[in-house]
């Protein structure tokens, strides 16, 4: 068990993961991707109220999962950097931070696309959008706070506590904005809310969510093996790994 | 209460606290310049959406709260500058008293001469809006509260940003997400005082997140000035 963790600080160690799990991932990525994205596009069901645009809850629905996990990940590195300081978690949160913010704006965007049919309008004030919103702009301070400093060591801290900041405030973020929500909006437009879904639709979904999972994990590596080429350029063990 | 040097914690906080008050006096432009951008703010809305007394009366809860909360933003990005530069700063993180707890006094002089002052002007911004008077002591409560979470929710991005370069708007845009659970008690609380409901629920919610902040954010904003100073 203690192995493993310290297995974990070890640059040349996660490198050499990274490079044996990701030729495992990426087909596997692959695969999860275009059999949820067929098996939901073309196979599931159409909806009798939405018809076949509903079918963009595929890449919606994942994406929104994914970014708050992501944001949970980032925050969770950034506790372990700030802990222990562990120059790998500073990396990891590094890495984690623009491809939550990515997955955030997809979600925003799909929903957005989603939005205009269903709701008649590119942009509505509903809970979770606004959510979604908040938690886009979460993701862009700690990337701009990073930004901001020169010295990257430091930044890394002053993103971790950032970031874990944020972490106590969603929760909070999230009741008040459905609190907010149930204040000033009718209920007639949230159709999601707490309707079933039929298994033949949710299959494909919970498919997605896993080859989404599995996208933020191999963008996970890729952007984490790419700030270890640069961060440890001169290092040893990273020209031998290369050069042979 | 002493710690190892034998100082009296308490008589250690009020004294530092009277001294932070003191120089906060000293230059009444830091008091009064959020006071007139609060005023200028309000100013703006009746110019921009018509004179119109009935709208402005439905929006007022909003705009007050809005514009609180920009002033509030204002007094945030001077809040460690002065100490930070002269740095006493560093002498107050090298001291043996904790960090968390000797930030406190500037804490409490910003929130008397900043979100104080602020909450007791609001009811006549709010007049000048047309909100009824009745909800004055509603405006004011959820104000106090309100301004003293911001206040130390702003000091977290502050104590992060204070030794960046530029960090004004860095600190809008690391705070201001933080900030809406705190507006959405505010106009609520204020809503329902217009409209007879209970405003208790909000206002509640602004006291737990008082208590809330209190605990935690001289934690986190201990933490960030010792990134910032590089400790």
């Amino acid at each position: 068990m203690w192995r493993i963790i310290h297995q974990l600080g070890s640059p040349p160690w996660v490198y050499r993961f990274c490079d044996r799990v990701i030729p495992w991932l990426l087909p596997l990525t692959a695969v999860a991707l275009i059999v949820g994205s067929t098996w939901g596009l073309l196979f599931a069901p159409t909806d009798y109220k939405q018809g076949d645009s509903y079918r963009i809850i595929y890449i919606h629905v994942p994406a929104a999962v994914v970014s708050l996990a992501g944001y949970y990940i980032m925050a969770f590195a950034g506790l372990v950097s700030l802990v222990w300081r562990i120059k790998l978690a500073d990396l990891a949160m590094r890495a984690a931070a623009p491809i939550g913010a990515a997955f955030t704006a997809v979600a925003l965007i799909t929903g957005a696309i989603w939005g205009k049919p269903t709701w008649g309008a590119w942009w509505v004030w509903d809970a979770r959008v606004t959510s979604m919103l908040i938690l886009f702009f979460l993701y862009v301070g700690v990337i701009a706070l990073f930004e901001a400093y020169d010295n990257k060591t430091i930044a890394a801290r002053a993103c971790a506590i950032l970031s874990l900041v944020g972490t106590v405030n969603i929760p909070i973020i999230y009741k008040s904005v459905d609190w907010w929500y149930s204040l000033h909006q009718p209920a007639s437009i949230k159709f999601t809310g707490s309707s079933a879904i039929d298994a033949s639709m949710l299959y494909p979904l919970l498919g997605m969510i896993v080859a989404f999972y599995a996208l933020f994990a191999l963008l996970l590596m890729l952007n984490l093996k790419q700030s270890l080429t640069s961060e440890y350029a001169q290092s040893n063990w990273l020209i031998k790994r290369i050069t042979t | 209460m002493t710690d190892q040097a034998g100082i009296d914690t308490l008589q250690y906080l009020r004294g530092q606290t009277a001294r932070h008050v003191r120089l906060q006096l000293a230059s009444p432009s830091e008091i009064v310049n959020p006071l007139l951008f609060f005023l200028l703010v309000v100013i703006l809305f009746p110019l921009g959406l018509g004179p119109d007394p009935e709208r402005l009366a439905l929006l007022a809860p909003g705009i007050l709260w809005v514009v609180a909360l920009l002033a509030n933003l204002m007094i945030c990005m001077r809040l460690f500058v002065d100490d930070f530069e002269d740095g006493s700063l560093e002498q107050l993180a090298m001291a043996s008293m904790p960090l968390a707890l000797s930030v406190i006094p500037q804490l409490l002089a910003a929130w008397m001469t900043g979100g104080l002052v602020l909450s007791l002007a609001a009811p006549l911004f709010g007049m000048m809006l047309g909100l009824p008077v009745s909800a004055a002591p509603v405006l004011v409560a959820s104000l106090l509260m309100g301004t003293a979470i911001m206040l130390l929710l702003g000091a977290v991005g502050a104590a992060l940003t204070v030794g960046v370069r530029r960090g004004g708007i860095l600190l809008a845009l690391l705070i201001l997400p933080l900030y809406i659970p705190v507006l959405i008690a505010g106009t609520r609380a204020l809503d329902e005082a217009l409209h007879s409901g209970d405003p208790a629920v909000a206002l509640a919610f602004l006291g737990a997140g008082v208590t809330g902040g209190l605990l935690l954010a001289p934690l986190a904003i201990a933490a960030g000035l010792r990134v910032s100073l590089e400790l």
